[in-house]
């Protein structure tokens, strides 16, 4: 049934949001499950792939893997508004990685690790029915293995003994469809939001946290914040532009309220991997850890990142070629979607308080003469482009994230540092490999060096102006 | 101004020094603190409190292990790197780069213009504690080692990557009667690649390099290895006298910044400074008590073979001997299996004389009352020490283990072997070994580290072993790389565990790697109901009590499992039922001379190292081939497409059908172009360009490019790209063409058809780092394939905007290219069925190598086909099958095309009962850690033995070899178990 997902993939096709009827319809005919105490039916297509089907819906719960912790309370909200029984997961720490390690092939990149060992240990935890729930996982469709995950997962779940439990994609390539779990365009207008909203409080709390005056009134904060949001959001509230641009100015006006010391600190910029990049579980807390070391993390957006995705498959047609009407679909996405980030920087810039990001043409030009549009799998251009961009607004000094053996990375992350480098002497990037068995020690010690190089640096910068200062000064003495 | 103190706290060392106002060197100190680093520093401050009690100093401390110790201190710390980079810019101005050694990691810092620093990544592995591990390996001490290597002839490639592949490129070198001192001036070259290769990540050595860190301080050998292979005079390398304290005086220097304290006080808090501890992850322990040890040494005591008295038995006796990689063992045996004589003992670098002098002692045991009818060798070392001592067979040890464990238990359906250098794991099912697991080259040493970490602790194996039996604590090291474990080892020591707590949890540790990176199995059932365990790591009892806890079930461990290897070559002897050996007998023992020579083969581009062994009377043995050509024997040419489609796509070079007149193209011979050539090649000529291709790879190409390499986890053939680009700038054409494909051609077989994201943008990182592209037009556009018509139209742009070349004939000149591409691939196809069907005349076995197309460079594969056609396989790869299999879905997303069609011919092959798979992975490949599960599964649901052989830049075939025979001995157990379906027959693991 997937014959077709190759053609319009490669065409640059955009997401297909609504399963039609006919292919839901030719799903359900699939051999039922033997005799297990299972309330749902197990159905499965004709690849013999278990669906989440409509009864599942009512009587079980989705598990989300965590990621973002905000961003993905309010996904999975929004979520929870269409009728779905869903599930953020919170366990971290050794368990989950055991979990990984033993159910998935050792080889496989640090973020299937994790992921798929907090499922399964969600799973076997005992807090669940392992016959009532159904597992989430992301798939992009991409050439990087990561769209392999939920094949891994699957296979982790078999080998666990839990093959009844269904497993969802999530993706806007059109991969794979269930009955029972429809990713309408209402569902993805409203993620556009939440993911609006994740951004602009990660991005205002990071500014604030590391100088607030009362040690977690930041995260209180920003908890009150997605707490209003998520209270808003089930009475439909806040997803319309102009709601959410009022909310903008609200979240900004609470954090604008915390006080702080007007001390001065290095700003360090968190690039990488999507996932170890943004999970503490997969980057050992970082940002705590920067923090720690008195520097303020600055940590590029996730919309940017959907952003990206949507126009891979733009550009997609131009280089190889593909209909029009897909990439005009995209055209318009993207419109749409840069015309809510827009917002977003606006609400920052009105500030007269936060630093506002580049938006996303900003970060697509810097690009030139260091990868082309059509470098797409993983992170690709994007990578480099917030490394440019963190270099271009006067943070020069970056941890590139990756987990161990990553790919697209080699290109785009560590690939790219030499030039980088070449480019611009004063930038400071240092790259963090994750995997279970990298110590913490030694990560943190590299960024340690890292910031120590930061500081000196700064140093430097500063005698340099104070020497130039003065040679101005002289100079008219001289003259 | 108060003094400065700055005290460096490495991983194995502590230096302490004292720096006046004049930044004069007052006092130094380096000392090895035994994981005691704190206390180790308070003793070297108390031997000078004398000097300056009362006296206000500023006191910084840094290092890779002093983070702790100055937190919980509170004492100031600096980051090592920095302070080095201090200490260099106010003793040696005007500094090019520091190239620093330490006893875990390795550093560059580049100076001018900004500083830039380099540290190992959390791969690159030791190597002051590298170098320590290869002397234990080789048996000498460091120093010795050191002395060795100024005398060296020759250099032995040994992978530069981490510690664990060098291992398993040096034990080889040994086993097979390398010299020492070439080996050991091969390790150095080896630290000295992996630096250089690591850490400058695509900028250059040069200038006036300073030299630090302990390793560089004390050792000439490794001194020269790097002035030679930087090509750098006595102005230019600089190895200052304090050049181990570096970093402490750089933290000296540093300690300008902050604030003073008295000595005294100063001291004091690091006396009393207890460290945060962290919570160390700990298990449960592996015995409650005493009696429950009582009872487990018991059970397992009982699996024993009846010993026979050498001195008064009289009659047959038949010889095993296990050529390991770091042992050797031997078993006489009597006709029921009773042991005569056993012998287990550490090779020493020289299992030769070893077995000479063991053979002496058995022959004088014999008298006239024993006579050995037959003796058999196995192991690493077998070839060489079945010509040396003329066995009557060498059989694959994989074999030997499955007879000696059947010996013990006939029903015996899993056996796990765990020697000191590698871990192998089999199946048996109806009385044949069955599938075999062979630990990667990765997680491989894992009995022989323990030792290793035994002695570095100050024990010997045995006591370190034991005191991890009644361990209330084990820690949890994790299941990973020893590497890494090494680390993990050092972070648990500084979180306070105890050795006891060590040592039971490595041999955790081991186990876990055995099971689930090894096996990678979920469950004790995934194994089997009779697991045999054997290799020496399993008499570690508490190794053994350790897998029978992760397994939830007991095994049986025979009380000779170190010796089960040579046991069951004994039982192979025997079953030869030979009238007489042709083993020296003692009298040609009396007059037994070795000599070990090393040479290279020059009859081919593998450039084979070779040792050259000579015995007495002119009795010869070569060893490091791959074909039989260096032995003065005519190489046998079995049809091999590997080699077939590497001739073809060698020759697409010149100027085909056109003239040449729009000037010279290079395309580099590398990754993805060894598919897309045909097609290129066509394109270019006819739009009369001359096609210029890269060399062929060689080592000498990838050292070529080897200091533009950003990322040093990357697969070798990306690698290689460096030194390819690199020669065509040399060749100076008038254009690089290299571009971007994020897709290749789709052949309806997969889901989609991506490369690899290596293959696709690789392009843009040679752009990116290698600085000579900037002397040549190199044209990297993003380029698909798979839409005709939209090809066609963008190219025939591009080349009008880049070339100034007419649209029309650009069309033109894609239309002839697809057509050339197809008929490459119908040729290749065509090629193949010729090959199959030459082999089913002649009645041999197909092996069916799938990998990518890359893979057929001799460079990448390092000959890999050449040994398997040696075997008598006829050998086609996985583009000559793939077409004759469908669409069909998979359980993981089939979207890449060079790996659908390893699917495609795994599928096939499960159709056909005379042809086997063996697939190449290159180390580092992303992609296949998910096409291996599938191909596994693929191939054993379809009834067939999966065979992976993971490749690198690692020039050793020891352990291919040992696959492909095991693969025959399965191929052959199979046919005979098929044969004695129909008529009973002798059976037998059939061993060559």
């Amino acid at each position: 049934m997937l014959a077709s997902a190759p053609k319009f993939l490669a065409a640059g096709y955009i997401a297909k949001f609504q399963i039609s009827p006919r292919l839901a319809a030719r799903s359900y005919d699939g051999p039922p499950a033997k005799g297990t105490i299972i309330l749902a039916e197990l159905v499965y297509d004709k690849t013999g792939r278990l669906l989440f089907t409509k009864e599942m819906k009512k009587e079980y719960t989705i598990l989300v893997p965590q990621m973002l912790p905000d961003h993905f309370a309010m996904l999975v909200r929004i979520i929870q508004n269409e009728g779905y029984k869903v599930e953020m997961l919170g366990n971290t720490g050794k368990p989950v990685i055991d979990a990984g390690q033993k159910y998935v092939h050792n080889d496989a990149c640090y973020p299937a690790v994790l992921v798929i060992g907090q499922l399964i240990n969600a799973v076997q935890s005992g807090k669940y029915d392992p016959h009532k729930v159904a597992l989430v996982i992301t798939q992009t469709g991409g050439g990087c293995r990561a769209s392999n995950y939920i094949h891994m997962l699957r296979k982790a779940l078999e080998k666990a003994g839990l093959s009844y439990v269904p497993v969802i994609s999530i993706n806007l390539s059109g991969l794979e469809h269930n009955p029972g779990f429809q990713l309408t365009l209402g569902i993805l207008r409203k993620a556009v939001f939440a993911i609006l909203y994740g951004d602009l409080i990660m991005n205002v709390g990071n500014q604030v946290r590391p100088y607030e005056v009362n040690p977690g009134e930041t995260d209180r904060v920003a908890a009150e914040c997605v707490d209003f949001l998520l209270e808003g959001m089930a009475q439909g509230k806040g997803l319309s532009y102009k709601s959410m641009v009022k909310n903008f100015d609200r979240i900004i006006d609470r954090f604008k309220a915390i006080p702080v010391t007007g001390e001065e600190k290095v700003r360090v910029g968190v690039v990488g991997e999507i996932y170890v990049k943004y999970a503490p579980l997969g980057n050992n807390n970082l940002n705590e850890f920067l923090l720690s070391e008195g520097a303020e993390p600055v940590v590029p957006g996730l919309l940017d990142f959907v952003l990206f995705k949507i126009y891979n498959r733009d550009v997609d047609v131009d280089l190889y070629g593909g209909k029009w009407i897909k990439q005009a679909v995209c055209r318009f996405l993207l419109r749409y979607m840069k015309r809510y980030q827009h917002a977003l920087i606006d609400a920052l810039k009105r500030s007269d308080r936060f630093r506002a990001p580049g938006d996303f043409d900003e970060l697509h030009s810097y690009i030139k003469g260091y990868l082309g549009d059509g470098n797409k799998m993983g992170e690709g251009w994007l990578l480099t482009a917030e490394m440019l961009e963190l270099i271009h607004t006067g943070v020069p000094n970056i941890v590139c994230t990756q987990p161990f053996g990553c790919l697209p990375n080699h290109i785009v992350g560590k690939g790219m540092i030499r030039k980088l480098k070449d480019d611009y002497p004063w930038s400071n990037i240092v790259a963090i490999d994750y995997d279970p068995g990298a110590t913490k020690i030694n990560q943190e010690n590299r960024i340690k060096l890292m910031l120590a190089n930061a500081r000196g640096l700064a140093k430097e910068h500063a005698a340099q102006e104070a020497e130039s200062q003065q040679a101005r000064e002289a100079e008219p003495a001289a003259v | 101004m108060s003094l400065r103190i700055g005290i460096d706290i490495g991983s194995t060392t502590v230096k302490v020094v004292v720096l006046d106002e004049e930044n004069q060197l007052l006092f130094r100190s380096y000392e090895r603190h035994y994981s005691k680093a704190r206390e180790r520093a308070c003793e070297t401050l108390r031997s000078i409190q004398d000097k300056l009690t009362g006296q206000e100093v500023r006191m910084v401390i840094t290092g890779s292990a002093g983070l702790g110790v100055a937190r919980a201190s509170g004492i100031d710390f600096v980051q090592e790197v920095y302070a080095t980079a201090a200490a260099v810019n106010t003793y040696i101005p005007g500094t090019d780069a520091v190239i620093e050694l330490g006893g875990e990691d390795a550093k560059i810092i580049f100076f001018g213009g900004a500083l830039e620093e380099r540290m190992n990544g959390s791969c690159a592995g030791g190597t002051g504690a590298f170098i320590d591990q290869m002397a234990t390996l080789m048996n000498v001490s460091i120093d010795e080692l050191d002395a060795l290597s100024l005398k060296h002839e020759k250099i032995y490639p040994i992978a530069s990557r981490c510690g664990v592949f060098a291992k398993s490129d040096i034990q080889p070198i040994l086993n097979q009667g390398g010299r020492k001192e070439d080996v050991a001036a091969s390790i150095f070259q080896a630290v000295v690649d992996q630096t250089v290769a690591g850490l400058t990540q695509g900028r250059e050595l040069k200038g006036k390099i300073v030299f630090l860190g302990g390793p560089l301080h004390f050792l000439q050998g490794l001194r020269e290895r790097f002035v030679e292979t930087l090509d750098l005079d006595e102005d230019h390398a600089i190895f200052p006298k304090d050049g181990d304290c570096f970093a402490a005086m750089g933290a000296a220097l540093c300690a300008t910044d902050y604030a003073p304290r008295s000595f005294d006080e100063a001291l004091k808090l690091l006396e009393e400074s207890v460290e945060a501890k962290n919570t160390v992850d700990t298990m449960l322990p592996l015995f409650d008590g005493p009696e429950q040890y009582e009872e487990f040494t018991v059970r397992h005591d009982a699996n024993h073979p009846p010993e026979v008295d050498p001195q008064t038995y009289a009659g047959d006796a038949w010889l095993g001997i296990d050529a390991g990689s770091t042992t050797t063992k031997m078993c006489l045996i009597s006709p029921d299996g009773g042991l005569l004589y056993t012998y287990y003992h550490s090779n020493q670098g020289n299992p030769v004389a070893i077995v000479l002098e063991q053979l002496r002692e058995i022959y004088r045991l014999c008298g006239d009352r024993i006579t050995i009818k037959g003796a058999a060798v196995t192991g690493y070392g077998e070839d060489l020490i079945k010509n040396a001592f003329s066995c009557d067979l060498g059989l694959v040890e994989t074999v030997a283990h499955y007879n000696a464990a059947a010996h013990f238990n006939p029903d015996v359906d899993f056996i796990i072997d765990i020697g000191g250098q590698d871990m192998k794991c089999f199946k048996v099912r109806n009385g044949a070994v069955d599938s075999i697991l062979l630990n990667e080259a990765c997680s491989s040493g894992c009995g022989s580290f323990i030792e290793t970490f035994a002695k570095a602790l100050g024990y010997d194996i045995a006591e370190f072993s034991k005191l991890g039996l009644f361990a209330r604590h084990p820690v949890n090291l994790g299941s990973r790389c020893t590497v890494f474990m090494n680390s993990s080892v050092k972070q648990a020591q500084k979180d306070g565990a105890s050795v006891e707590d060590i040592s039971a949890g490595l041999s955790i540790s081991i186990v876990k790697n055995a099971v689930y990176k090894v096996i990678r199995a979920a469950s004790a059932d995934d194994l089997g109901k009779h697991i045999v365990v054997q290799g020496g790591t399993f008499l570690n009892d508490a190794v053994l009590r350790a897998f029978e806890l992760e397994l939830g079930r007991n095994v049986i461990r025979p009380t000779i499992a170190g010796l089960m290897g040579a046991f069951g070559a004994a039982l192979a002897a025997r079953d030869l039922h030979l009238e007489q050996s042709t083993l020296l007998d003692a009298k040609a023992l009396e007059t037994f001379t070795h000599t070990a020579k090393p040479a290279t083969c020059n009859l081919c581009t593998n450039h084979c190292s070779l040792t050259v062994n000579t015995f007495d009377g002119g009795r010869r043995f070569i060893s490091g081939n791959r074909c039989s050509r260096p032995l003065g024997k005519e190489k046998v040419e079995m049809p091999d497409l590997m080699t077939y489609k590497y001739k073809k796509l060698r020759a697409m070079e010149g100027k085909g059908e056109g003239d040449g007149s729009r000037g010279r193209i290079g395309i580099p011979f590398g990754l993805n172009m060894y598919e897309n050539l045909p097609f290129w090649f066509t394109f270019f000529t006819r739009l009369n360009f001359e096609v210029v291709l890269s060399p062929e790879s060689s080592r000498k190409l990838y050292l070529k490019g080897q200091h533009t390499i950003p990322s040093d986890t990357v697969c070798y053939p990306a690698k290689l790209l460096h030194g390819h680009v690199e020669a065509l700038v040399e060749e100076g054409v008038d254009a690089i063409w290299y571009p971007c494909m994020s897709y290749n051609n789709d052949e309806g077989i997969g889901d989609n058809h991506y490369n690899c994201p290596v293959v696709a943008y690789y392009p843009e990182l040679l752009a990116a780092n290698v600085p000579a592209l900037k002397q040549t037009r190199y044209l990297d556009p993003y380029v698909g394939l798979w839409r005709h018509k939209d090809f066609e139209k963008r190219i025939s742009k591009l080349m009008e905007a880049e070339f100034g070349v007419p649209a029309r004939e650009s069309r033109q000149a894609a239309k002839a290219a697809y057509a050339a591409y197809d008929a490459y691939v119908h040729d290749v196809r065509e090629t193949g069925a010729q090959y199959i069907a030459q082999a089913r005349s002649e009645g041999r076995n197909i092996i069916v190598v799938c990998g990518r197309p890359y893979h057929i460079d001799p460079e990448i594969n390092h000959g890999i086909n050449d040994l398997i056609t040696s075997f008598g396989f006829v050998l086609v790869t996985e583009d000559a099958l793939s077409y004759l299999e469908g669409y069909a879905p998979r359980h993981v997303l089939n979207q890449w095309t060079f790996q659908s069609r390893m699917y495609n011919a795994a599928r096939y092959v499960c159709t056909q009962s005379d042809m086997e798979v063996v697939q190449l992975v290159s180390f580092g490949c992303g992609t296949d850690a998910i096409t291996t599960d599938e191909m596994r599964d693929i191939l054993e649901s379809g009834g067939k033995l999966y065979t992976q052989l993971k490749i690198d830049d690692i020039n050793n075939l020891g352990a291919v070899r040992i696959r492909i025979r095991s693969l025959m001995a399965a191929m052959d157990a199979r046919k005979s178990r098929e044969a004695q379906a129909a008529a009973p027959s002798l059976g037998g693991g059939g061993a060559a």
